[in-house]
């Protein structure tokens, strides 16, 4: 292991995130089987008393794991000096097996953590606390993916050793390998481009329905999504050689270096961003209904549609402005 | 402005008004807590700033480094290998290196004597050029005082002030000497073509590793150090050392936490009863929680800032004095160096990390304690 203090940091945060999960999921069974909001006893009082310290601890351990999902990128770039053969942070986390699945999992809680704190904010909305019983279920869900989280992230640091040949982000992002990086790569970049922005439309065209007509909440969702996809396809296979002026240079990674002006992170956090709040709208329409806050979720929707919009316009600004500003000419 | 910032905005202003009221107790825990701050932020701050060096340093060092091994340790190394490293296409120049160590008894120090790679720096016969380190521990007291050394009982090898090298440079220039090939060949009593090693600097640098091999080829007993390789030496020395710094000050943290924590669950009779007024007149549990948590945010942020704004200046005006022998290592002549003043974001946000969350951790059972209880009970 590499005794750095971002790594201290990261492995402190998940270890806290681990106990608070375990706690919250023990505590989310009680309330599955005990949970009533109409019942005056002592034991329902208690329980409502003690959901308070549980989802604020909670919802502290998903604000900072939404947090150390950033500072767990930037130092893996941070640190690619350390590695024979990596440039970037593809070279760190392919030090070891556990750096991508490390990757990928911190990537699911981030995702998770966005859509649980909506849940939190909307069930504190509610005089009656109409959504706890779901929450906690959630919880329970959480729970694992964060202990899973800690555990690779754990396994992936202290195996980290300094005199291993790492591979760098060429040799990954190459149409010549086998695998979902290089099929990415592979993929035409005329294609991905029309992929990307046939799936921008679906985005514009639910978000348009939710916000005129009140519909499509699902729709937006399941359009968001697939933008996500689309757009970490075309970052791949034709943003990023737009980014490098180079026409063979697809890692996704080298972007939120200092020398292409941490420009990555104009694409990365609205693109992030902007999926989170469209799977969030899609999540609030498909939460079981509830009077005390048939007056709050549609106004809620609106915003979340609207900032989503905002999010994946901003996304779309940075691809375009990585387009217009290049050198490279691939088309034409 | 949406419902929740101005709810937010709310809070946080009657927040402020709530500490200034409890101000001596509000202070204590917050030069505390930016004490526990001020000790990591400061390793924090000097190891990022010692790597800092170490790159710039660096940067200018050549690509490649050939040494002769024989037996496993360091040989000279013969100069007819400079043509034949001249051959590998792709390297750009290949020089040889005169350099090495002088223990002087008279002050117990390690010298460094060098012949500049530079013609330009190379002094004329007999003189030579000092580090900043080296009039000061020998006590030459006058610019053009000469430098005598004695390799054996009897002997003195002369050498005249060419020149002082510039503070600017002293870490890596404090125990230099700088001085021709002829009078460094004669101090060591060298023969001709031989060097200590031979440095090659490289065109390309994706070529490198490509060169390294056939180098490598070439000469199969020779040991090929490569810049990249001494950087990340000395990238890995740096945080190992800021690591077991900080990892120690965990302990500090710790027992901060505790304090934090006993001082959060001791409420005060005046708190406990301004959280009853504040139920009896309508605030939510939630509210109080909110509030409270806007009160740890508040110290924490304070201390984090005065804490780190400590450790800036106490590691970029006052040279770290206080940890400075840990993190930099010792020896008898050490440069007396200014580090160039930089921040880290990765490395503060990790800090954050490190200072921020055991407190709110420790606090919050308290603070959910205090927000829970009933009205009456509090103002009874």
């Amino acid at each position: 292991m590499i005794l750095q203090v971002p790594i201290l940091a990261l492995l402190l945060g998940s270890a806290l995130a681990s106990a608070v999960a375990l706690w919250a999921a023990c505590f989310a069974i009680r309330v599955l089987r005990g949970w009533d909001i109409t019942n005056g006893s002592g034991q329902q009082l208690a329980l409502e008393r003690a959901t308070q310290l549980v989802s604020t601890l909670f919802g502290l351990v998903m604000l900072i794991e939404i947090a150390a999902l950033f500072l767990f990128v930037f130092n893996a770039d941070r640190m690619a000096t350390l590695f024979v053969g990596a440039m970037c942070a593809v070279g760190t986390f392919n030090a070891n097996a556990w750096g991508f699945p490390a990757l990928t999992l911190k990537i699911a809680v981030f995702f998770a953590a966005a859509l649980w704190l909506r849940l939190d904010r909307l069930d504190r909305a509610g005089h009656d606390y109409p959504l706890t019983r779901v929450k906690y279920a959630a919880i329970l869900g959480i729970a694992p993916l964060l202990l899973a989280n800690a555990a690779a992230e754990l396994a992936y640091f202290l195996n980290l050793k300094t005199d291993v040949i790492t591979s760098c982000c060429s040799k990954l992002y190459t149409p010549a390998n086998a695998g979902l990086a290089a099929e990415m790569t592979g993929l035409a970049p005329g294609r991905a481009l029309w992929l990307l922005a046939i799936c921008g439309l679906a985005v514009a065209l639910a978000g348009g329905a939710v916000l005129l007509r009140g519909r499509g909440a699902r729709l937006l969702a399941l359009a968001g999504i697939a933008f996500f996809l689309a757009a970490l396809t075309a970052i791949v296979s034709v943003i990023s050689l737009y980014v490098y002026d180079h026409p063979n240079h697809h890692c996704p990674f080298c972007l939120l270096k200092r020398d292409y002006g941490y420009f990555g992170y104009a694409l990365y956090i609205p693109l992030f961003a902007g999926t989170a709040l469209a799977a969030g709208v899609g999540m609030m329409r498909a939460l079981p209904r509830s009077d005390s806050l048939a007056a709050i979720t549609p106004l809620a929707i609106r915003r979340h549609t609207r900032r989503a919009l905002a999010a994946f316009a901003l996304f779309g600004a940075a691809v375009l402005w990585a387009i217009a500003s290049s050198q490279l000419i691939l088309f034409g | 402005m949406t419902p929740w910032v101005r709810r937010q905005q709310a809070l946080a202003d009657y927040t402020l008004a709530a500490m200034a009221r409890r101000r001596v107790k509000n202070i204590g825990l917050l030069l505390i807590y930016a004490l526990v701050i001020f000790v990591i932020a400061s390793a924090t701050l000097f190891s990022t700033a010692l790597r800092h060096e170490a790159e710039i340093v660096l940067a200018e060092a050549p690509e490649l480094i050939v040494q002769n091994l024989v037996m496993g340790r360091h040989d000279m190394i013969s100069a007819e290998i400079i043509e034949e490293l001249e051959a590998i296409r792709g390297v750009g120049g290949v020089t040889g290196r005169l350099w090495g160590y002088f223990y002087d008894r008279v002050n117990g120090a390690n010298y460094t004597l060098m012949v500049p790679l530079d013609p330009k720096m190379v002094p004329p016969a007999g003189q030579a050029l000092f580090g900043e380190a080296l009039p000061r521990t020998r006590g030459l007291g006058w610019d053009t005082a000469p430098l005598f050394l004695s390799r054996y009982p009897g002997d003195l090898f002369r050498l005249d002030p060419a020149g002082r090298l510039s503070h600017e440079s002293a870490l890596v220039s404090a125990d230099l000497i700088l001085l021709g090939e002829e009078d460094f060949r004669a101090f060591f009593d060298l023969p001709p073509a031989v060097y200590t090693d031979i440095a090659v600097s490289i065109r390309n640098s994706r070529e490198i590793d490509t060169i390294v091999a056939k180098a490598g080829k070439l000469l199969p007993n020779a040991r090929l150090v490569t810049r990249d390789e001494i950087s990340r030496t000395y990238q890995k020395l740096f945080y190992w050392r800021e690591g077991i710094m900080v990892a120690m000050a965990g302990a500090s943290v710790l027992a901060f936490a505790i304090f934090a924590a006993e001082k959060a669950s001791g409420l005060s009779a005046e708190e406990t009863r301004e959280i009853g007024i504040l139920k009896a007149i309508g605030w939510d549990t939630r509210d109080v929680i909110a509030m409270k948590l806007w009160e740890g945010g508040l110290i924490s942020l304070g201390a984090f800032l005065f804490g780190t704004g400590l450790a800036y200046l106490h590691v970029f005006a006052f040279d770290a004095a206080l940890f400075a022998s840990v993190l930099k290592g010792w020896s008898v002549i050490y440069p007396d160096f200014r580090l160039t003043p930089m921040i880290d974001g990765v490395q503060l946000t990790a800090l954050f990390f490190l200072t921020v969350l055991p407190y709110t951790a420790a606090t919050i059972v308290p603070i959910w304690r205090a927000a829970t209880a009933d009205p009456d009970q509090v103002m009874r």
